[in-house]
């Protein structure tokens, strides 16, 4: 049976495992994350089918829902992530050289940057919210959306659900990265052992990835 | 299950036993098992309402069994268990679960705890889908917008267990891609592989590129549903025809996740009792990974009648006729592999050849469907059922039939009944093509799906049709009695390899030692060389 | 099994267990730096209206670089095998198919104008 606890002779080694040898588990599993991130982008492509479609149906009534949205907030929120992804793949080095406290000072840094973006994130939904744009609301709430039609609604119905579920991914993204910190924090990387960071911090990368379409597409252009 | 008795070889169902040590599995042998009795017991849910259906459609006027609105429910029923529950997990979760190490010299696949998560994901949204389907839905398994978010609340739920169902499925196909990269056995090279892996490649590759699409699709229909936002509904500014897009650009890619290993099975039977190697190998290969892509160009052919623009239709009419072809070059491939070989007809040879006069059928009328101006006609008519009923069960269930026999001696170390295994055969085959080959006829004179009734001038055609359900039921029935019965209680022991193949999995004992080889094979030759001499033994 | 081929970037030694490519440290703080500055270039660029569907394609165009550099370098794709870049860009490929398909359909309907 597979199990994932080191050998007591190689305690930053790779696990053991019956079937196949270490460097061919490394592959395997730096493989299987890619094909993971293809079905994560095919995922969110169907949104990104969507919004291409009824851009092009709706293009005044997007450009102007667009500019509802704060460009600075959403500028912003990609910096974060640019940087988070920058201390991602320091990490991925840090254990390559099997420097473990770097490795948790990167990973921690990486989450904080993720637990930024939420924040921001946070403060714009609430913005929307109050301002009556989530798309349910949409001839209900305030007087300054009151002239706003179905297709204005289209535009926020696309940009709730892209970037809800792209944080989503970020939460998830923090969940995984606090797993590998909590392996970095028993020592438990080395150059012969840091599958786990190079996954967890390709998954991340990934999510700094779709964000930096999001971020034109939902902010800029409209 | 057995325990070890004594003298009894250690093998992988007896090494271990107890309940527990099925449930926490790692071996792909036995997940593969567990994935068999799960997706058979589901056939024969959805195969009992397709009786239901058809016991209804018997005679002209309502027979007193369903009301209209029942009979909505079953077709919807039927449809989305056998979809989603048995036929898109299908061979790839049994025999590629079971095979596929075998026949590339692993000890297992390269994810085996991903493998078990698959399996209780499986389950998971399988148990989702019945609590879904206990609610009446009535949309029938495509859901389409806008009826879907107008009616009942169980598409909600049974959307979600789609959608978990599509992560199970996601995840096979990802283990099994980097499993046949990464495991192959030393002299095993991509052009050694045997057909059937190629195929399971190719549904693997269509399983994790074409299932998220499906994924987020589903995804917006249940965020529309339940939060009112705009994405179908054309009121609030969306497009209904975008739920279709999205909807068959996994929905066709899923049909060649459903056949082609079926395609890849053929391909391992037919060589095997035609003591031929396999005529045109290269050509097999090639056009498997050829149906893989081609495949994705083609989904708005289910969209004809939808509003889609002329323009596109024809362009999507003209690419659906391409890729017939690859599937041709196939059965011309079988067909060729038989000429002047050394037939033996055992029940998996006569499943085989079964299929290739099935197939032949399915595919041509396929191409009638392809073309613009005759879907215009057909779409929504029987014609379409007995189509996709001829591809779906006459091509991708006999073909797990077929395989189920072919490698059952190697699964439990035993011999099925031959005499009912011949039995079932024949009423399965007769009853088979007696429900389905009506039913074109239904639909070129106009007869509608999804209809609860019709004018009783197609009620001899109907009635025939219903005649071939329930004898096809009993074929299938007797088949699943035999191959159960005889696993669980049988007591003729299998030689390693009664059919004398060639291929890596019939080198090992029957069954399998839990790590599958005693020693790692290394591969000198192809699998096919029947009749030729040998060149060097696999060890 | 499997092998990576050696970029110009590529630094590490050959003696003892390697796993994967290890590229040189500086390397990372380049490609943030080229990320922060494409993020200006995003913003000022779109102020500018190239008229029709340029605006969306120079977006897309820069957005590209920028997922380029996080794609080749942050993850290592310069430094990996085939299949891995086949798979990573075959995505790609069928998004275009499906967006694609989407528009010779809307576009090129054609709508009655009421009688």
């Amino acid at each position: 049976m597979g199990h994932s606890t080191a050998e007591l002779s190689d305690p930053q080694g790779p696990p053991h495992v019956h079937h196949m040898d270490a460097k061919t588990a490394y592959e395997s599993a730096k493989f299987g994350m890619w094909l993971f991130l293809a079905t994560e982008i095919l995922l969110f492509g169907g949104l990104f089918c969507a919004f291409a479609l009824f851009r092009w149906m709706h293009l005044d009534e997007f450009h102007a829902a667009s500019k509802h949205l704060n460009v600075w907030m959403g500028g912003t929120n990609t910096v974060v992530l640019l940087i988070s992804s920058y201390f991602a793949a320091m990490a991925v080095d840090a254990a390559q050289h099997g420097d473990n406290a770097k490795v948790r000072r990167n990973i921690l840094i990486t989450i904080g940057c993720a637990a930024i973006f939420l924040v921001i994130k946070y403060f714009e939904y609430s913005e929307k919210i109050h301002h009556g744009y989530l798309p349910w609301m949409f001839d209900k709430y305030s007087p300054e959306v009151a002239h706003l039609n179905e297709k204005y609604s289209v535009f926020f119905a696309l940009y709730f659900c892209m970037t809800g579920l792209h944080g989503l991914h970020v939460l998830i993204g923090m969940a995984l990265l606090g797993w590998v910190y909590s392996l970095a924090k028993k020592d438990r990387f080395s150059g012969r052992y840091y599958t786990p960071v190079e996954v967890g911090a390709l998954y991340w990368h990934l999510v700094d990835l779709i964000w930096i379409y999001l971020f034109p597409l939902l902010y800029l252009v409209g | 299950m057995s325990t070890a008795v004594a003298g009894e070889k250690k093998n992988y169902l007896n090494e271990h036993t107890g309940i527990w040590s099925w449930l926490y599995t790692l071996d792909h042998k036995r997940i593969g098992i567990m994935y068999t009795v799960s997706l058979f017991f589901f056939f024969i849910v959805a195969g009992c309402l397709a009786l239901v259906m058809r016991y209804e459609l018997a005679r002209s006027g309502p027979s007193g069994l369903l009301t209209p609105e029942q009979y909505n429910q079953a077709f919807t029923l039927h449809g989305a268990i056998m979809v989603f529950l048995f036929i898109v997990p299908g061979i790839p979760a049994t025999l590629g679960n079971f095979l596929l190490p075998l026949m590339i010299g692993a000890k297992d696949v390269v994810f085996p705890r991903l493998n078990l998560f698959s399996y209780y994901i499986y389950l998971i949204g399988a148990i989702m889908a019945l609590v879904a389907l206990l609610s009446p839905i009535d949309t029938g398994w495509t859901f389409y917008a806008p009826y879907s978010i107008q009616t009942s609340q169980g598409v909600v739920l049974m959307t979600a267990a789609a959608f978990v169902l599509g992560f199970s499925s996601i995840l096979t196909g990802l283990n099994f891609i980097v499993t046949i990269h990464k495991l192959r056995a030393p002299g095993m090279t991509w052009m050694r592989l045997p057909v059937f892996v190629w195929a399971i490649y190719a549904t693997a590759a269509i399983q994790v590129l074409a299932t998220p699409v499906v994924g987020i699709n589903l995804l917006l229909l249940i965020i529309e549903k339940t939060f009112g936002i705009g994405i179908f509904d054309p009121k609030l500014g969306g497009d209904p025809v975008l739920f279709q897009h999205l909807f068959w650009f996994y929905s066709h890619p899923v049909v060649y996740i459903m056949i082609l290993p079926a395609f890849g099975i053929i391909g391992e039977i037919i060589p095997v009792f035609s003591r031929k190697p396999l005529f045109g190998y290269k050509a097999v290969v090639i056009s498997s990974m050829a149906i893989a892509l081609v495949g994705f160009f083609v989904w708005a052919h289910h969209m004809f009648t939808s509003g889609i623009s002329d323009f596109s239709a024809m362009i999507f009419s003209v690419i659906t006729f391409g890729v017939a072809i690859p599937t041709a070059v196939k059965v011309f491939n079988w067909v060729s592999t038989m000429y002047k070989g050394s037939i033996r007809l055992d029940t998996p040879m006569l499943y085989a050849i079964a299929f290739v006069f099935i197939f032949m059928v399915a595919g041509t009328t396929g191409i009638y469907l392809a073309a613009l101006g005759v879907d215009i006609f057909y779409h929504d008519t029987y014609f379409v059922v007995a189509h996709f009923h001829y591809t779906m069960q006459g091509g991708a269930v006999i073909g797990l039939i077929a395989g189920l026999h072919f490698w059952f001696p190697k699964i439990t170390g035993k011999m099925y009944n031959e005499t009912f295994a011949r039995i079932a055969f024949v009423l399965v085959f007769v009853g088979f093509n007696l429900t389905f080959l009506p039913q074109f006829v239904l639909g070129m004179n106009g007869m509608p799906r999804r209809y609860f009734d019709y004018p009783p001038e197609f009620e001899p055609w109907h009635f025939a049709s219903t005649i071939g359900a329930f004898m096809n039921g009993l074929g299938y029935t007797t088949a699943i009695l035999n191959l159960g019965l005889v696993a669980l209680f049988g007591k003729k022991k299998a030689p390693a390899n009664p059919y004398e193949s060639l291929s890596l999995e019939w080198q090992t004992q029957s069954p399998p030692i839990h790590d599958n080889f005693e020693k790692t094979p290394i591969i000198t030759d192809w699998t096919y060389g029947y009749g030729q001499p040998v060149k060097t033994a696999h060890h | 099994m499997s092998h990576h081929e050696h970029g110009p970037d590529c630094t590490h030694d050959h003696h003892g267990d390697h796993m994967g490519h290890i590229m040189p440290g500086h390397i990372y703080r380049n490609i943030l730096i080229a990320l922060l500055f494409l993020t200006v270039v995003t913003v000022g660029v779109a102020q500018i209206h190239f008229g029709g569907v340029w605006n969306i394609i120079v977006a897309m165009f820069v957005a590209s670089i920028k997922a380029g550099l996080v794609a080749m370098y942050f993850m290592h794709l310069k430094f990996e095998d085939k299949f891995t870049w086949i798979y990573a860009f075959i995505p790609l490929f069928l998004l275009f198919l499906l967006i694609g398909g989407v528009f010779i359909d809307n576009p090129f309907r054609i709508i009655p104008s009421p009688q």
